[in-house]
């Protein structure tokens, strides 16, 4: 028994491991900045955890296959342990698993401990169950005043903007997140009713929005394209198809898109959304 | 330790009515049982939900005739809904995490052998400890009244009545928040979807009431451990289990207490008006939602985490205790580093109240915070990682013996590394970008404190079953069950960490919306194929379970040859465990193959003088020389 159960662990070991060195399953290809150095970190802790599984996976099947019971072998060996032993584990752990921790502060920290870069394009998202609202600022760069009062599903002013204000006339609120190339993004997060999260896997960025919270975050998409946008925290039955897609434009395309009103915007929207192909998965 | 006045205090004479003695009983050896029983019904229900889950997830729009026929709202011929879906998910979650992972390791087998194994007659408080399962097991049946209100029209028209936020019968089988009920989507009533009235109502008592249960049960394992152990029964002559229990219990006692008040104020919200979770201004459902305002989401969950991230550890210490105490008896050798598997055990549960916010790196919580929080989440990997050590360590030099309970407690140290190890990835704040709430976490969980927790309870009920009923298991059967659990649990979530590369969402009831999950269909497919075959292979062990009952090889009051005090008393033990005659301690828990000795074991009761060996450079957990 002792055997095949060595064995057992170490065929297990061995294609646990195969998953991850084969690469069948993988991220799909990065799109940001900070895209690449959160892959390169996951590289990095992937194989310290691979190391580690494996070393004490192939030590437990070793131990299972050659200490087993048999009827010529003695007594087992009478330890308490070794102090010694205990000492040098406990600190070679510590060492590496702190120095992870820190290491895997750094994109976060680049991300979240500074505000966004001068220059960003800001958008303001606005999430509820089932749909999302970006919220453009258009021409004048400014936006339009926004209460939850005014708030109309019904008559598809969704973010509840104020159409008095002068700031409001020229901005456009649509469900697709459009942002442009190579330059910073800053989004101010918001949720009408319950808690959402954004999340593009190609961006390698996820972040709740949260009722009551207005919450900014930033990143630079470096790759054109069009990618899907997914709801990552439970909000109720339709959870699942909470979709929406960014679309990630060239420079003056974008510029002549986010000038454009409301209606003009949506109609060129959908057309650019028909331009751009999702990556091949 | 004990004294005389002591003894008097928690005697307590046999009972001889049925009731008495299998009910309503206060003795803990009969409460133990009925905490297992709870458990092992409650696991079946768990078990039934994730096959059905697995199925809507690879073949969805699959008839399920029973479906039909119990809840015709949810599962409209037989096809499940997406809330319906959903709300599997909530009450798989939420039966195996309290009902399972809370009751078994800690009411069952610690209520049954922690007395036992300190040599005390009894729990402390006799009275408190009966309360405790029968208060837990209201709490059960509350849950499963959450699952007919809404899953059922006729049962949902009478709860309906209890008031404006019991809206029933929304055809779900309970709330569809998940497990963690995220507020405000379980603080907003019947507008924020099905399942969230009544549902919502019975799922926050159920929680509440059991958040009681256990913390008399808390209460009454410290008390009985710090004042009842027998004479010679010194700290550090605990046997790991022992530890194990007594730790879990400290962290019961300190974090029920803010789950309970947690689901108050979330009650509270439903209920009552208040606004401690949901903030003003909230537009739900085609209308602003009148009167609240102030209220904060983020407050519930680290209320939530503040309890949920040490439940994690009360469901997983205790296998590790049996773990531990399982692999020395096997491996015919003392532990490896008893005082170091002690700290550990400690470390982890002090650890584990500072790591909450490991778990909200993306809420919207201070991103400084979170930076503190990731750093304390490794530190956590140096306590368990000097635990797989001296577990293998334990193994190096033995003579071990492949009994059922010994494959399930190395199938443990297996597992508990393959879950645990994955947490260097999943407490980084920057890979959180990428995996939190992936499927990546649904593996890494699953993993430790699911199936991990599971293999250390199946290692117990093999091992000590015999002590508890007087027959063996049958050992073919076991290690049937035991090879292809083991395969199976491993087919079931090493997949997922793929689907989580993907970055596949958790609690989605569909895939089909993504390109990006279209690579995804094989794997879930697979998983799903290893789920009901891992499933249907648990009637094996629930067919053993019976069948040794009454026909199982008689068993001799010590069948393992192991040390503890357990296997010193009759089989099955008598009313006051050790028969009127108080046990006397004189050495360490796993005194096995001592040098010059003349069986391979040396019982705790063993006297002084018996003992020849003189060892040299043992770091503790050593018989001997404490009390003298």
């Amino acid at each position: 028994m002792g055997r095949v159960l060595g064995i057992a662990i170490w065929i297990i070991t061995l294609l646990s491991v195969w998953m991850f060195v084969s690469r069948r399953w993988w991220f799909p290809e990065a799109i940001s900045e900070h895209g690449p150095s959160v892959d390169r970190q996951f590289m990095i802790t992937i194989i310290v955890v691979g190391v580690a599984f494996a070393a004490a996976q192939i030590g437990l099947g070793w131990m299972v296959w050659k200490y087993r019971d048999t009827a010529s072998s003695g007594r087992a060996i009478y330890s308490h342990g070794n102090n010694r032993l205990e000492v040098l584990w406990t600190i070679v752990t510590a060492v590496i698993f702190i120095s992870l921790a820190v290491m895997g502060q750094k994109v976060w920290a680049s991300l979240h401990l500074h505000s966004a870069p001068a220059g960003s394009y800001r958008i303001e998202v606005v999430a509820q169950q089932f749909s999302w609202n970006f919220h453009y600022p258009g021409k004048d760069t400014a936006f339009g005043r926004t209460d939850p009062k005014l708030i109309d599903d019904s008559s598809l002013n969704y973010v509840g903007l104020d159409e008095t204000d002068p700031n409001a006339k020229d901005d456009a609120v649509v469900p697709t997140l459009v942002v442009p190339v190579n330059r910073p993004v800053e989004l101010i997060l918001r949720s009408k009713d319950v808690t959402h999260s954004f999340w593009v896997p190609q961006l390698r960025f996820k972040q709740d929005l949260v009722p009551g919270m207005s919450i900014p975050v930033h990143f630079t998409v470096q790759k054109i394209g069009k990618y899907e946008l997914a709801c990552a925290e439970l909000c109720g039955m339709n959870h699942y198809k909470m979709k929406s897609y960014m679309l990630v434009l060239p420079e003056d395309e974008f510029n002549q898109l986010v000038a454009l009103p409301q209606e003009k915007f949506q109609a060129r929207k959908d057309e650019l959304l028909n331009k751009y192909q999702l990556p091949n998965y | 330790m004990a004294d005389a006045t002591h003894a008097e205090v928690h005697r307590h004479p046999a009972p001889t009515s049925f009731i008495r003695k299998y009910i309503f009983s206060l003795d803990h050896k009969v409460i133990g049982i009925q905490y297992i029983l709870l458990a092992l019904t409650a696991v079946l229900v768990g078990m039934i939900m994730s096959v059905l889950m697995r199925v809507n997830l690879s073949w969805p729009g699959t008839h399920i005739r029973i479906l039909a026929t119990l809840f015709p709202t949810g599962a409209p011929g037989g096809v499940m809904s997406p809330e319906f879906y959903l709300s599997l998910v909530t009450m798989h979650g939420t039966i195996m995490v309290f009902f399972v992972l809370t009751t078994a390791p800690q009411g069952g087998f610690g209520n049954y052998f922690l007395p036992i194994q300190i040599g005390a007659e009894d729990m402390a408080f006799p009275f408190l400890n009966m309360m405790s399962f029968w208060v837990t097991f209201v709490g059960f049946m509350v849950l499963l009244l959450a699952i007919f209100a809404e899953g059922n029209l006729t049962i949902g028209a009478w709860v309906s009545k209890l008031g404006e936020s019991f809206a029933a019968g929304s055809g779900t089988v309970g709330p569809i928040g998940g497990w963690t009920g995220y507020a405000p989507l379980s603080a907003l009533g019947k507008i924020a979807g099905p399942g969230q009235g009544a549902g919502v109502n019975l799922w926050i008592i159920s929680i509440a009431i059991f958040c009681v249960g256990s913390l008399l049960g808390a209460l009454n394992f410290i008390t009985t451990l710090l004042n009842m152990r027998t004479r010679g029964m010194s700290l550090m002559r605990m046997p790991l289990t022992c530890w194990a229990w007594f730790t879990t219990a400290v962290l019961a006692l300190l974090s029920f207490p803010v789950l309970l008040g947690g689901g108050i104020l979330l009650l509270l919200d439903r209920i009552a008006g208040t606004s401690f979770f949901i903030p003003g201004g909230s537009y739900v459902s085609g209308a602003l939602v009148p009167l609240h305002n102030g209220g904060s989401p983020l407050l519930w969950q680290h209320l939530f985490w503040f309890f949920g991230h040490p439940e994690v550890y009360i469901a997983i210490l205790p296998g590790m205790g049996a773990t531990s105490h399982i692999l020395s008896t096997f491996a015919r050798k003392p532990i490896f580093g008893y005082r170091a598997m002690v700290f550990a055990i400690f470390a982890i549960g002090m650890l584990g109240f500072f790591v909450w916010g490991h778990h909200m790196f993306i809420s919207g919580m201070s991103p400084y915070s979170a930076v503190a929080f990731s750093i304390l989440t490794l530190s956590i990997g140096v306590p368990s990682a000097i635990k797989t050590f001296n577990w293998i360590g334990t193994l190096w030099g033995a003579r071990i013996r492949f009994t059922t309970p010994m494959l399930f407690a190395l199938g443990f140290v297996s597992l508990f590394v393959a879950g645990g190890i994955t947490g260097l990835v999943l407490g980084q704040t920057s890979l959180d970008f990428f995996f939190h709430d992936t499927y990546f976490v649904t593996a890494h969980f699953h993993l430790v404190m699911g199936v991990a927790s599971i293999f250390g309870m199946f290692a117990a009920t093999y091992f000590w079953f015999p002590k508890m009923f007087g027959r063996m298991m049958n050992e073919s059967l076991g290690k049937f069950h035991f090879w292809i659990t083991f395969l199976g649990v491993y087919a079931i979530f090493i997949p997922f960490h793929a689907m989580g590369m993907l970055g596949m969402p958790r609690r989605y009831a569909n895939f089909g919306e993504y390109e990006f999950l279209k690579n995804s269909h094989g794997l879930v497919a697979f998983v799903t194929v290893a789920a009901i075959v891992t499933v249907a292979v648990q009637i094996v062990f629930y067919f053993n379970l019976v069948w040794s009952m009454f026909k199982g090889k008689k068993a001799n009051d010590n069948p393992w040859e192991a040390t503890t005090l357990e296997w010193t008393t009759a089989t099955p033990p008598p009313h006051d465990n050790f028969a009127g005659h108080e046990p006397v301690v004189y050495r360490g828990p796993y005194e096995f193959s001592v040098p010059g000795a003349s069986k391979d074991f040396t019982m705790q009761t063993e006297p002084e003088d018996t003992d020849v060996s003189v060892g040299l450079g043992r770091t503790s957990g050593k018989g001997g020389h404490g009390q003298h």
